[in-house]
């Protein structure tokens, strides 16, 4: 099968400050579909950058990138937005979910643009609340984002990423905003919707987290230096398990030191 | 994207800030209101006057004496100002298609009777006044051409004097006394209201304007006569003949008489009503203008404060049209729901205040239409600028504004 991203000695160089940056300099890419990618690197390393162009938000300075068989560089402004919109889920690490709207609402963002889907509104809800369950929160649907714990946001950008079956889920720095269990939380969630055969490619420079993938690519100075398949993974709800019994231990603990 | 969709979108964009989207469609609402209790108040006025033009009669023509065709009233000394009986008389002798007249004498006077007293106006008129001024008998008769003749010492008085002098009993048939002078009371005329400058018509006595310029006044001239043309397309040929027969029977001396016809009188009165229309709707309309900068401001400020959701939509694949027509939504709901609210709030205060003034109101339909459509065009107008802004936005640049 063709890899549904193919990109090719790609770079960018950012003009605008007063030294020009180039911030990716020649990285070539295959991902195969159902691969779970970790892009792990250092601050600056340019991780976003590459993410950015991985997600048609921005234009390799050189380079040649085909998503799903499509070459981007023969795309205009608002054909980049509809390849966005079918082909492509976002996770963002601030989560960025519209204010004051419903977690509903919220999911179903994506589908009210895209020229080529004209779902009713009854099928628009369907999708968005079936997605809401795939994340495990049917039951908050009509909870405003300052209502859910950061977790949950982030449970509902992942929902919102897949509402339009998308080919390539894209998740820069996921759990950045997140504490460790919460990540965990998160990333069995990504391991779920992995298992269902969904590719995701995440951004993270945390080597703990990359462990949750299957495959960590590692970034220095623009170009790939490591590129290597996960041998001894961590499996999110073992992890989960292992946390919740260290909590209860440690409630325990908590009890007999009060009690004594 | 549908249109179904993008309006969606903008209302929920308008719903999560309830608040701001009210205090900002206040500004339209405001301005419309004011625009249409401004036009009501003065299309009220308006037809008021109207109204009361007509009913100084029907098809009239009056002759008043002093020329005011050459800046003003002329006069003075050397110059006589008058317009005499005989000048009546030669009218209703020579001119064709008139269907009534009346010379008019008048003064104001104490009027005693009963043992009250009252100070009204005492008006020297023919028989046909009645008839001219379309005001008929209540009760009784108007004296007649005989009396006029005789110098009778005749009267009909308004409703408010009848009221006023004889509260309990039929004046018809009673003496009213003018100047110590005994006048028989013949009839009560029914109750007419208020002139176009504010005076009770009804306050009135009339006399045979005989009686009242050898008996009451002394005077030798009269202060206008009333002309009914027979028909409306008589008016013009009258007012022409007339003309021609007062000039001809003042020899070459300058003209001392204007004649006006009731449309030029209605004019002259509405032209004040239409000024006034016009300034309160200017300044009402200036009041839409800041309403619409206020839309404007608060779209700008929308979209520096949406930056990162215009963000959100333009990665997850919205258009910079979409965006566009949401913004430009969003500033058309606000100013043409601000305009609907408006119409509502101005017909209602204008109803309040025709109930509580007593102001004539009158809401012009048309008035309402311009005033929703203009509201619409305030918002396209005040959201393009600040919408097209949104449009343009970069998703990377907008998602990592902070
Ligand atoms: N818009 C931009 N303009 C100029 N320089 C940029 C811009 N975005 C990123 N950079 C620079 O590019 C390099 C890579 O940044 P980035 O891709 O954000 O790294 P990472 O996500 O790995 O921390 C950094 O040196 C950063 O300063
Ligand atoms: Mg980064």
């Amino acid at each position: 099968m063709s890899p549904v991203v193919k990109i090719q000695d790609l770079h960018k160089i950012y003009e605008s400050g007063e030294v020009p940056v180039h911030a990716v300099r020649g990285v070539s890419l295959e991902i195969q579909r159902g691969e779970f990618i970790a892009l792990m690197g250092a601050s600056g390393s340019g991780k976003s950058t590459l993410m950015n162009m991985l997600g048609c938000l921005d234009r390799p300075t050189r380079g040649t990138y085909e998503l799903d068989g499509i070459n981007i560089d023969d795309l205009d402004r608002n054909e980049l937005a509809d390849l966005r919109n079918q082909k492509l889920g976002f996770v963002f690490q601030g989560f960025n979910l519209l204010a004051r709207t419903t977690a509903l609402e919220n999911v179903e963002l994506p589908m009210l643009y895209g020229r080529h889907r004209k779902f009713s509104m009854d099928k628009i809800r369907e999708r968005a609340m079936h997605c809401l369950e795939i994340v495990g929160l049917a039951n908050r649907f009509d909870h405003f984002p300052n209502q859910l714990s950061g977790g949950q946001q982030q449970r509902v950008a992942i929902a919102r990423g897949l509402v339009n079956e998308p080919q390539v889920l894209l998740a820069d720095e996921p759990t950045g905003n997140l504490d460790s269990k919460t990540s965990v939380e998160v990333m069995g969630v990504f391991q779920k919707l992995n298992d269902q055969g969904i590719t995701i490619v995440m951004v993270t420079h945390e080597l703990d987290i990359a462990k949750y993938c299957r495959r960590n690519l590692i970034l220095r100075d623009g170009v790939v230096v490591r590129d290597e398949l996960v041998a001894d993974g961590t499996i999110a709800e073992e992890e989960m398990q292992r946390i919740k019994a260290a909590e209860a231990a440690a409630k325990l603990t908590l009890q007999a030191k009060s009690e004594a | 994207m549908h249109f179904a969709n993008t309006l969606r979108v903008a209302l929920r964009a308008l719903r999560r800030n309830t608040l701001r989207s009210l205090l900002t469609a206040l500004g339209m609402i405001i301005g419309v209101a004011a625009v249409i209790t401004m036009v009501s108040i003065g299309s009220g006025a308006k037809a008021q006057v109207e109204a009361q033009v007509a009913s100084l009669g029907q098809n009239l023509i009056t002759v008043m004496p002093g020329s005011f065709s050459s800046g003003g009233m002329r006069g003075g000394f050397g110059s006589s100002v008058s317009l005499t009986p005989e000048d009546a008389d030669a009218i209703a002798a020579e001119v064709a298609n008139i269907d009534g007249l009346s010379a008019e004498v008048r003064d104001r006077n104490q009027v005693l009777a009963n043992g009250l007293n009252w100070n009204t106006n005492v008006n020297g008129v023919g028989p046909d006044y009645p008839y001219v001024r379309n005001w008929p008998m209540e009760s009784g008769a108007m004296f007649t051409e005989q009396d006029v003749k005789s110098l009778g010492k005749v009267c009909v008085i308004g409703k408010t004097v009848a009221d006023q002098m004889f509260p309990n009993e039929d004046p018809v048939g009673q003496t009213l006394r003018i100047r110590n002078l005994p006048f028989r009371i013949l009839g009560v005329l029914s109750p007419k209201g208020f002139s176009i400058f504010g005076s009770d018509e009804d306050d009135v006595v009339l006399i045979p304007y005989t009686s009242h310029m050898r008996r009451v006044s002394r005077r030798t001239s009269i202060s206008m006569i009333r002309i009914q043309a027979a028909d409306a397309d008589k008016v013009a040929q009258v007012k022409q003949s007339v003309e021609d027969l007062l000039t001809q029977r003042r020899r070459g001396r300058e003209p001392d008489f204007t004649v006006r016809t009731q449309e030029e009188l209605a004019s002259a009165a509405t032209a004040t009503a239409k000024t006034m229309t016009g300034l309160l709707a200017g300044i009402a309309g200036v009041s839409l203008i800041v309403g619409g900068i206020g839309i404007m401001n608060i779209m700008l400020v929308s979209v520096t404060e949406r930056t990162r959701e215009i963000g959100i939509r333009l990665a997850i694949g919205a258009h910079g049209r979409d965006v566009l027509t949401q913004f430009l939504i969003e500033a058309i709901l606000l100013s043409s729901l601000g305009g609907l609210v408006g119409v509502a709030v101005g017909v209602g205060g204008s109803q309040a205040l025709s109930s509580y003034n007593g102001w004539p109101v009158l809401v012009p339909t048309t008035w309402i239409f311009i005033s929703v459509a203009g509201s619409a065009l305030v918002g396209i107008i005040s959201g393009f600028y600040p919408a097209y802004k949104a449009a343009q936005l970069d998703p990377i640049d907008a998602l990592r504004y902070e």
